[in-house]
């Protein structure tokens, strides 16, 4: 594969991996850097890229390991473990009375969940970025973060739950638990 | 009404993730579970209110720019990269060719000097000047040729001087002397030194091969000396010794 290739398959790919990085860095000048970073190591690295495979899910990959281990990253990360992946028993919301909460949320508060998707931990906000908003296939998800399908099925469904409760009256005392790097802002 | 519906599985059947038959009985169990109903409205609801989060963060026009720049100038790097074995072929290539005419170049000065011995040996008049002298042999050379030499003393040497005419190398006149060692004849030629002639004979020191011949040439007091004949390689070294030690 050749660096024109390089250069015409991986720029359309531009706009999204700045939204993703600036969704995990939470400033402009940290995704700026984690961009041209990403792109730099991908440039560096194209030979080991096989062709045929998906370029995409190489691309975030590099930006996710590369923000990972930067300092931004090693920060966000020390801010709470992970919790057991493989725990299959997902506490399912127990009250539905904030149901209308929610749709009323739906109407008025879509700020609300950029908030608490920006405050999320990093394990979490990534793999929920990764589906909703790139809406990449497990398989893919599996691929970027270099963890099997299973634990994008259940890192997936806790991060949901986190979002749900996010959304609750709950939120604030959650919030203050995990520590809210930066609220994004336009 | 209590279930216990793993919500992974709510996930993944939101994501279309579930294999059809197990996608079709959860579309079942939530027609009839009002839990999971409300649970898999919950998540619709939080997928909605993603949405806006696509493309919210839009790179500067100047950045992409930047990046643009930074690949196009790697596209250019690995261009020169991939010259790289052409021109270190071509430079092989130069190499070999210049070494190959040098050499060659090298070899025909040998031939022209291999000639000079052969032409004399050849010649019905070996020598000009006919002399065991020393101190005939070279005043005859004084007012022919634009430089002076030593002859050095060959009595009670294994050789013996048999007398000398003049010759030309690159159209500059020159001594042949032919020197005699047993049966074998031996030419010593003395030319002056030119940059051409230093290029055209610097070889390592000592004995080659050019033919039939032992050759040794070397540079001394501004003279190029050459010891030739088909004598051994030995008896030309000691005859080169002499005069080395002369001049």
């Amino acid at each position: 594969m050749n660096p024109e290739f390089f250069e015409s398959a991986a720029m359309p790919l531009f706009d999204q991996l700045y939204n993703f990085a600036h969704w995990l860095t939470g400033d402009r000048t940290d995704a700026e850097d984690l961009v041209q970073e990403t792109y730099a190591k991908a440039l560096k690295g194209f030979r080991s890229f096989e062709e045929g495979t998906n370029l995409r899910a190489w691309m975030y990959r590099i930006l996710r390991n590369s923000f990972l281990t930067s300092r931004a990253g090693l920060r966000s990360q020390n801010m709470m473990a992970l919790d057991d992946d493989d725990d299959p028993e997902l506490e399912v919301a127990t009250s539905h009375s904030v149901t209308p909460e929610l749709l009323l949320l739906q109407r008025e508060s879509e700020q609300k969940v950029m908030t608490a998707l920006a405050s999320m931990p990093v394990h979490y906000r990534e793999i929920v970025l990764l589906c909703e908003i790139e809406e990449m296939s497990y398989k893919e998800i599996a691929q970027v973060l270099a963890v099997p399908i299973g634990t994008v099925m259940s890192r997936l469904a806790r991060a949901r739950k986190m979002l749900r409760q996010a959304l609750t009256t709950k939120f604030a005392e959650k919030a203050s638990k995990w520590t809210v790097i930066k609220t994004p802002s336009r | 009404m209590d279930c216990d519906q793993n919500p992974v599985t709510l996930s993944s059947y939101l994501d279309g993730e579930l294999a059809t038959e197990q996608a079709g009985s959860i579309r079942e169990h939530v027609g009839s579970c009002p839990k999971c109903a409300a649970e898999l409205a919950d998540l619709v609801i939080v997928r909605r209110a993603l949405r806006s989060a696509r493309g919210m963060f839009t790179p500067s026009t100047e950045f992409r720019r930047t990046v643009e720049r930074q690949i196009q100038l790697s596209r250019r790097r690995p261009l020169g990269w991939r010259l790289i074995p052409v021109t270190v072929l071509a430079a092989a290539v130069l190499l070999v060719a210049v070494a190959w005419t040098l050499y060659s170049h090298r070899s025909d000065e040998f031939v022209e000097v291999a000639d000079m011995h052969v032409g004399a040996l050849a010649s019905a008049n070996p020598v000009d000047v006919v002399s065991t002298d020393r101190h005939t042999v070279k005043p005859w050379f004084a007012g022919k040729i634009p430089f002076s030499f030593n002859l050095p003393e060959m009595a009670g040497t294994d050789f013996n001087l048999v007398g000398g005419r003049l010759v030309y190398l690159h159209q500059r006149p020159g001594a042949q002397l032919i020197v005699g060692m047993g049966q074998h004849k031996i030419s010593v030629l003395i030319f002056q030194d030119s940059p051409e002639m230093d290029r055209a004979f610097a070889v390592p020191a000592g004995v080659r091969h050019r033919d039939a011949f032992s050759i040794e040439t070397w540079q001394s007091q501004g003279l190029r000396f050459f010891v030739i004949g088909d004598a051994e390689p030995a008896g030309i070294d000691k005859l080169a010794k002499l005069f080395k030690a002369a001049n």
